[in-house]
């Protein structure tokens, strides 16, 4: 039976049975309220200059002719072009295509050309504007649609940077059997749009050279090494010369991904020239108008069902608009195309995933990387089955959700921690499903009766109420071979004083690498978790443990800490002679250690697990070691006469395997959920020649406290064998669920399905007029 | 550029500035007074990051002209913990989970200290701590523990 463990709010006190499922305080949660935490815009280092990006204006040309007004007074100011880069003029990632700096050809409209410093942040300012470019104008591809007519090649002959095909059974046959013995063809086209990922603290990083010629990056960022490998690559230095270290950073979500690379080594670039250090802070408009974004989607789902519901095919069709560089699109639609299916059982499924160029910002990593966009597509599309059968979406849902034993889209055996019908339930039960569904269908019709006869609600109001249901899951950890090929490594040392430290390369962005380590590592070697020491993810200092994405920071990352930590307990306890009963046992006999040895540290690299295979080619067997699975209502009210949707409650259960640290991991929960009401009613992205219109927090509307109601969270633990403590992945999972319930809910509330995200007030009228009409 | 001096009192403290009339607050506050706790996330009063208290009400630092704040009693996150103690209010965002990345942390609390100060002693509803808590933006938490964290202060009756 899995353990279920409700929203732990208060903070117990640690048990002398280890820290792991108690929810100690935030490790650096006191720097934080206190305002002592240093971010990155926070440091001052002497004789540091203030960088900026001059960027084209036009989305797609080539530059003629760059001037640098000869009014201006440009004494002080450091220019630097692509011809100034020392290396490769490249952002070392999947392809590289993508430039620091163009030197010909402008491929999106944010694309950076020139850089500019000065001590002064207003002269830098000034300097901005004395720049002019002359492009010659090409035509630009601004839609997914246009980007497959290949009129204009952006890539290759065709436009497409990755094509995915899955295929499982016969879905082709299958579909065209329809008909047959009663079954259904349902048919329909979801969409969903960008999305930024708007971390509190915008992109920011300081460069310095150093003593040795070599390069000192710091900045907020997930990913050292791969701003790390980014650097050598642009300035051919080894790599011990290059050294990258985090600061605290406000907020990632996938957004400090890969473009801390580029700005990381923009920054390099003017401390290379000038000679001082160098800070870029973007200002909230040039990050939300140039970095990376949630790729939009379209996904096309052919399905064929039994009159009771159950799924006989699925043929899957998704469209990802990768934006003008390759950057991580391939992976994003590798995750989107692998979850397309949802966690449903169903022997023939067809699944071809396109990613294209256009001459837009590339868009990136964003929590979900990819299956948000296509689940949100499956999910609304078991509601469109539930609909054409006159089924409660529940009973669709129930009669197809995997359970242990079941098989994915890729071939992959679900065979343990499974909790797909777990989290259902618990969820329906929570949050009443059944029984709200039947009472607002009933008022709904009493409403408009009332309505026929001149009666309003209490405020004069014509409103509709709905409930409505979702289902997913999602892999933790990287795709396939993915884990293998990175081979990442971790370990914990011991420092002078005696205490355990852990050196990995995992970054603390928020959700608490940090403490749930310490927790992690703490119980494994019979400690407290305050006394064991997280070192700075900075390159000098932590291996490689692969970049803070993919919901893989504590399952896959925590779980060769744990190794690690038991294999030191081993080797300190052999030479102690016996175990240490507290952290005072633990440091003496460290320290002894330390001065017979000189050291002592455990490292672990991450091996194949021998019950897992991945072919990349056919894109067959296990996807990931394991899924995490949530369900998620949301109950909306609809104001019939603006268009407007308010949340009234929100209820979910998440199978994370085993929640580290209760607090923390509900944390996730609420905060991922958040981002996913906001992707669903309120996060438009505007564009206007290839160019973000609202790209400010004026018209780039995200949640606040009054938009979202009081959020009902159940921890459910069906245990992983494979994972530290049982634990399976948290991170993205939330993100997955709330669009399509609030769809689903907003289709109860009025009977209108609107298969895209987000549903504007303006939207839904559209649609709501068009149904009165037709 | 012609400069003002000003005389600002900042957490109890009292701070003489030269700066141009113009200057934002908010880069008084951390260029000058070296009070870096105090946030910039849009520059347009739109996220709260950089909210401070002005003789008692909170202001977006990034929309206030430095020689607006002239003679002002100011508080900011630093001003809230006494003798290197937290608040109530702190103390429940570090065990609630009420601080994740943090950007908005410094903010939200100088928010939800003003509502507790008003409420003096009385807990306000979820939904008062949601208004009150409006204009700070936070993209980590999903509000749920920040609200659960201010009421739980207010439940002991004071925001210290």
């Amino acid at each position: 039976m899995p353990r279920v463990r409700s929203t732990g709010r208060a903070t117990k006190p640690a048990s002398p049975d280890g820290s792991v499922g108690v929810s100690i305080p935030k490790l650096e949660a006191h720097e934080k309220v206190t305002g002592a935490a240093l971010y990155l815009d926070d440091l001052r280092v002497p004789g540091m200059l203030h960088g900026r990006t001059v960027r084209s204006t036009v989305a797609r040309g080539r530059i003629r002719k760059i001037t640098l007004d000869p009014a201006f007074d440009w004494t002080g100011v450091t220019v630097a072009d692509h011809k100034d880069i020392p290396g490769d003029n490249v952002v070392a990632l999947i392809e590289e295509d993508q430039p620091l700096l163009a030197a010909h050809e402008i491929r999106h409209a944010e694309e950076p050309i020139l850089l500019l410093a000065h001590e002064s942040a207003e002269r830098v300012e000034k300097a901005l504007r004395a720049v002019r470019i002359e492009v010659e104008l090409l035509e630009p591809v601004l839609t997914v649609e246009q980007a497959l007519a290949a009129k204009q090649l952006l890539y290759k002959d065709t436009n497409i940077f990755k094509e995915i095909r899955i295929d499982r059974g016969d879905a082709a046959s299958a579909l065209r059997s329809a008909g047959v013995a009663g079954t259904v063809l349902v048919e329909g086209t979801y969409r969903t749009g960008h999305q930024e990922q708007l971390y509190i603290e915008n992109n920011a990083m300081l460069a310095e050279r150093t003593e040795d010629g070599g390069l000192l990056v710091r900045g907020s960022l997930q990913c050292p090494y791969y701003v790390h490998k980014a650097l050598m690559r642009a300035f051919g230095l080894p790599a011990e010369k290059v050294r990258v270290a985090q600061t605290v950073t406000g907020g990632g979500f996938g957004g400090k991904e890969e473009y801390p690379s580029m700005i990381g080594a923009h920054a390099a670039l003017l401390a290379w020239k000038s000679g001082k250090p160098v800070k870029i802070v973007y200002d909230r408009l040039e990050d939300i108008a140039a970095t990376t974004k949630r790729h939009p989607s379209q996904t096309r789902i052919r399905s064929l069902v039994d009159r009771d519901g159950s799924l006989l095919a699925l043929d899957i069709d998704i469209l990802m608009d990768g934006g003008a560089y390759v950057t991580l699109s391939p992976v994003v639609l590798s995750r989107g195309a692998i979850h397309a299916a949802g966690p449903y059982r169903c022997a023939n499924t067809s699944i071809r995933a396109r990613a294209v160029a256009t001459s837009t910002p590339p868009n990136g990593a964003f929590r979900g990387f990819g299956a948000p966009q296509t689940q949100f597509a499956m999910e609304c599309h078991m509601d469109r089955i539930a609909r054409q059968l006159k089924l409660d979406p529940l009973e669709v849902r129930r009669k197809n959700a995997v359970r242990e034993g079941d098989v994915t889209p890729t071939g992959q055996v679900l065979t343990e921690s499974v909790g797909a019908h777990e989290v259902l339930e618990r969820t329906v039960r929570r949050s009443h499903y059944e029984a709200k569904r039947k009472r607002y269908a009933q008022e709904n019709v009493a409403a408009a009766r009332a309505e026929r006869a001149g009666r309003f609600d209490g405020r004069g109001r014509r409103v509709r109420r709905g409930i409505g249901l979702a289902l997913v899951y999602h892999g933790a950890g990287f795709t396939g071979g993915g884990e293998v090929k990175l081979a990442s490594l971790a370990a914990i040392d011991i420092t002078p004083r005696g205490r355990p430290r852990i050196l990995s390369a995992s970054t603390e962005i928020g959700q608490g690498t940090r403490t749930i380590f310490a927790q992690m590592v703490g119980d494994a070697l019979g400690v407290p978790a305050e006394f064991v020491e997280v070192e700075t993810p900075d390159t000098g200092l932590v291996p490689d443990s692969g970049p803070t994405v993919a919901s893989r920071t504590c399952m896959v990352v925590g779980g060769m800490l744990v190794d690690a930590a038991r294999e030191m307990r081993a080797e300190l306890t052999a030479f102690h002679g016996a175990e240490w009963s507290d952290a005072p046992g633990f440091e003496r006999a460290a320290r002894r250690y330390l001065a017979e040895h000189g050291a002592l540290r455990a490292e672990k690299r991450y091996r194949r697990l021998a019950e897992l295979s991945w072919d990349d080619d056919t894109y067959r067997g296990d996807a990931y070691g394991v899924f995490s699975y949530a369900a998620c209502t949301v109950e909306v009210e609809v104001d019939l006469d603006t268009g407007e949707t308010t949340l009234l409650s929100v209820t979910t259960a998440h199978d994370i395997g085993k929640a580290i640290h209760p607090v923390l991991a509900t944390g996730q929960i609420e905060g991922g959920i958040v981002q996913g009401l906001g992707w669903a009613l309120l996060e438009d992205v505007r564009w206007k020649d290839g160019r973000v219109w609202n790209h400010q927090l004026t018209n780039y509307i995200i949640p606040t406290a009054v938009d979202v109601p009081t959020l009902d969270v159940e921890i459910v633990e069906i245990p992983y064998s494979r994972g530290p403590f049982g634990a399976k992945g948290v991170g993205e999972l939330p993100m997955d669920a709330p669009a399509p319930a609030v769809v689903s809910a907003i289709a109860h509330a009025t009977g209108i399905q609107i298969d895209e995200v987000p549903v504007l007030p303006e939207k839904l009228l559209r649609a709501h007029s068009q149904a009165s009409v037709g | 550029m012609s400069e003002v001096t000003l005389r600002l009192t900042v957490n109890g403290k009292t701070h003489r500035v030269r700066v141009p009339p113009m200057k934002r607050l908010l880069d008084v506050l951390r260029d000058e007074c070296k009070l870096t706790g105090t946030k910039e996330g849009c520059g347009e009063g739109e996220c709260g990051a950089c909210t401070v208290l002005i003789d008692g009400r909170s202001a977006n630092s990034c929309l206030v002209p430095a020689v607006q704040a002239d003679g002002a009693k100011i508080l900011t996150v630093e001003g809230l913990s006494k003798d290197g103690r937290l608040s109530a209010l702190q103390r429940l965002f570090v065990e609630g989970g009420g601080a994740q990345c943090g950007i908005c942390t410094p903010g939200m609390l100088v928010s939800a200290h003003e509502l507790l100060a008003r409420a003096k002693g009385r807990v306000p509803s979820e939904n008062e701590v949601r208004e009150a808590l409006a204009g700070n933006l936070c993209r980590c938490t999903g509000y749920q523990k920040i609200v659960d964290a201010v009421r739980a202060a207010a439940r002991g009756g004071r925001a210290w």
